[in-house]
């Protein structure tokens, strides 16, 4: 329970640090901007005449995630040991990982609020037709669980280095990564000369490959294991890293 | 309640601390003085927990700072290097937060923050952001988070650092009083302060302890310490210096300033004849009519410099002469 509330002081913190600058603001108007601006010119909702938002809304989150799930974990740890605030909050009494849970948790829900705001465009799609919404729930949840694997693994970076930029550009670079394996491209071009083991095996590393499930409506409890998984991993690293940082 | 044994830390091939040991109690004042790079730094962020030791252990009330940290850094208050704190919230917001994360709530966390406000002189910037607060009120708004839940063990690295002169003294006098009833450890340039506060420094140079005592200890190893400066008119420098010469209590005399009024000098005892060297000398220039004559208390800088810097503290050591203390 004190773990708990610790964790909680430090997400409020966190969260509130969002609300103090303008990148709250401006994150969820470009976030909203581009998911309305694919999903009608790009993504043809109307085109396509089905009362799904599978192919034109949830299709493009793995790459709208790319930019902008980087560019709010960037600051995570960055800033504070650009400023030296870390060395505050790691003699307090409190231990690495519930500030390293806190900080990712107020993240993770920051993203949430930004993806509960895009809640029109489910009216939109009921009112034209008859959706399944069990399928968009599920949809809506596998997007938020891929958000927070992005978002831990900008907690890596951001835990590598001062600089927000180059935690931007490398999380970015790793994020990228987890597209690209699953990426229908990239698959066709390595299952033409790699043995099938082996393309399996990158894709399964692929969040694309694991948010497909989410976006048919099927809750495989693989697929979360594996978002879950990778949130694990990524924050117990970004703790091995601080902890580098301070043994010298 | 602070104690430190053996403690080295190793970064890539410098031995940032190397090998120190010493205690606080409660009701001390541990002034820590050193040149810049010496190991102020590093050894109060082991002691805070911070970082780990490379070596040697640390223990704050009996906890061990890297087995036992939670209980340990229940004990500390630390004002870090250059006073950090969240520049995108208020000042109020910074304290409230502080206070959370110590574990107060609802009737004691808003007496907690009141005190520490009032003490700290923060009431007309309670609603600014720290970003656009100036230095001195930025520094005392991380100096009151150190002190908000009254800790028995406060640490703090240069706390003046960056005041101006009244708030210099005003943070001086918080850490005198506080002194008289937790253990602190606190770092500095300034080696007035030392006087002024400290009950007990330590001077470390290179990663080591190079001298530990209190402020009059050290004084009394400066070269200067139990020298005799005089000023006497209606004679010239060198009659000065050979009538000096005489005395068997002296080792050497220098003749500090001589101008048509009369001739200063400073006069070195040889060892274990101090307290008689005021007479002996006064005794000597009889005659003469003599216009200042004291024993030199001995002076803090001089034992920072000649212990920090061999080589130079030599040339230092008796040719200013402004500001003798």
């Amino acid at each position: 329970m004190n773990a708990w509330s610790n964790i909680k002081t430090i997400a409020k913190r966190e969260l509130g640090a969002y609300f103090s600058s303008p990148l709250a603001y401006v994150f969820i108007v470009i976030f909203l901007l581009l998911s309305g601006f694919f999903t009608f010119m790009v993504g043809g909702f109307f085109e396509i005449g089905q009362a799904s938002l599978a192919h034109p809304f949830f299709d493009w989150h793995p790459w709208f995630y790319l930019f902008l799930v980087p560019a709010v974990g960037m600051r995570l740890w960055a800033e504070e040991r650009r400023v030296g605030t870390i060395e505050l909050l790691l003699t307090m009494p409190i231990t690495p990982w519930q500030a390293i849970v806190g900080k990712f948790l107020a993240s993770w829900l920051f993203l949430a609020l930004a993806l509960a705001l895009t809640f029109p465009i489910v009216i939109t799609v009921n009112y034209l037709g008859s959706p399944d919404n069990g399928v968009i729930l599920a949809a809506y949840l596998g997007s938020w669980l891929m958000a927070g694997a992005y978002l831990a693994v900008s907690c890596i970076t951001s835990a590598m280095t001062r600089t927000q930029v180059v935690s931007f550009i490398v999380s970015v670079v790793f994020c990228l990564f987890l597209i690209l394996a699953g990426f229908p491209p990239v698959v066709r071009l390595l299952s033409g000369w790699a043995q099938p083991w082996l393309v399996d095996t990158v894709t399964s590393f692929s969040v694309i490959t694991h948010f497909d499930g989410f976006q048919k409506g099927v809750l495989d409890s693989r697929d979360v294991i594996f978002f879950l998984s990778i949130i694990v991993f990524s924050l117990f690293t970004t703790g091995v890293i601080l902890r580098g940082h301070r043994a010298g | 309640m602070i104690k430190v044994q053996d403690l080295v830390k190793v970064f890539g091939a410098k031995r940032a601390v190397d090998g120190v040991s010493f205690s606080v109690e409660r009701g001390e004042v541990l002034g820590f003085l050193g040149p810049n790079g010496a190991g102020k730094s590093t050894t109060m962020r082991m002691i805070t927990g911070f970082i780990p030791p490379t070596a040697g252990t640390v223990t704050v009330g009996g906890f061990d700072t890297v087995e036992n940290p939670i209980p340990a850094r229940r004990l500390i208050g630390y004002l870090p290097e250059n006073a950090p704190a969240y520049t995108d919230m208020t000042v109020a917001g910074f304290l409230n937060f502080a206070a959370e994360i110590r574990g107060l709530r609802g009737d004691a966390k808003r007496k907690a923050i009141h005190r520490v406000v009032e003490m700290c002189f923060l009431e007309p910037v309670m609603h600014q952001s720290v970003e656009t607060l100036s230095k001195g009120y930025r520094h005392r708004t991380c100096f009151a988070q150190s002190i908000l839940h009254d800790p028995e063990v406060l640490v703090l690295d240069e706390p003046t650092d960056g005041l101006d002169p009244n708030q210099k003294h005003e943070v001086r006098g918080l850490i005198r009083r506080m002194g008289a009833s937790k253990a602190i450890i606190f770092s500095t340039h300034i080696l007035e302060e030392v006087d002024t506060v400290c009950s007990r420094a330590i001077i470390i140079d290179r990663g080591r302890i190079v001298a530990n005592g209190t402020p009059e200890e050290l004084r009394r190893k400066s070269e200067s310490a139990g020298a005799v400066t005089l000023r006497v008119s209606g004679v010239n420098g060198a009659a000065l210096s050979q009538r000096l010469a005489q005395l068997s209590t002296v080792k050497r005399s220098a003749i500090l300033e001589e101008d048509s009024a009369g001739v200063t000098a400073r006069v070195f005892p040889k060892p274990a004849v101090n307290a008689v060297l005021a007479r002996s000398v006064a005794e000597a220039v009889q005659g003469w009519r003599i216009e200042e004559l004291h024993t030199e208390e001995g002076r803090l800088d001089e034992v920072f410099r000649s212990i920090t810097m061999p080589e130079t503290a030599k040339m230092g050591g008796e040719g200013d002469r402004k500001n003798p203390r």
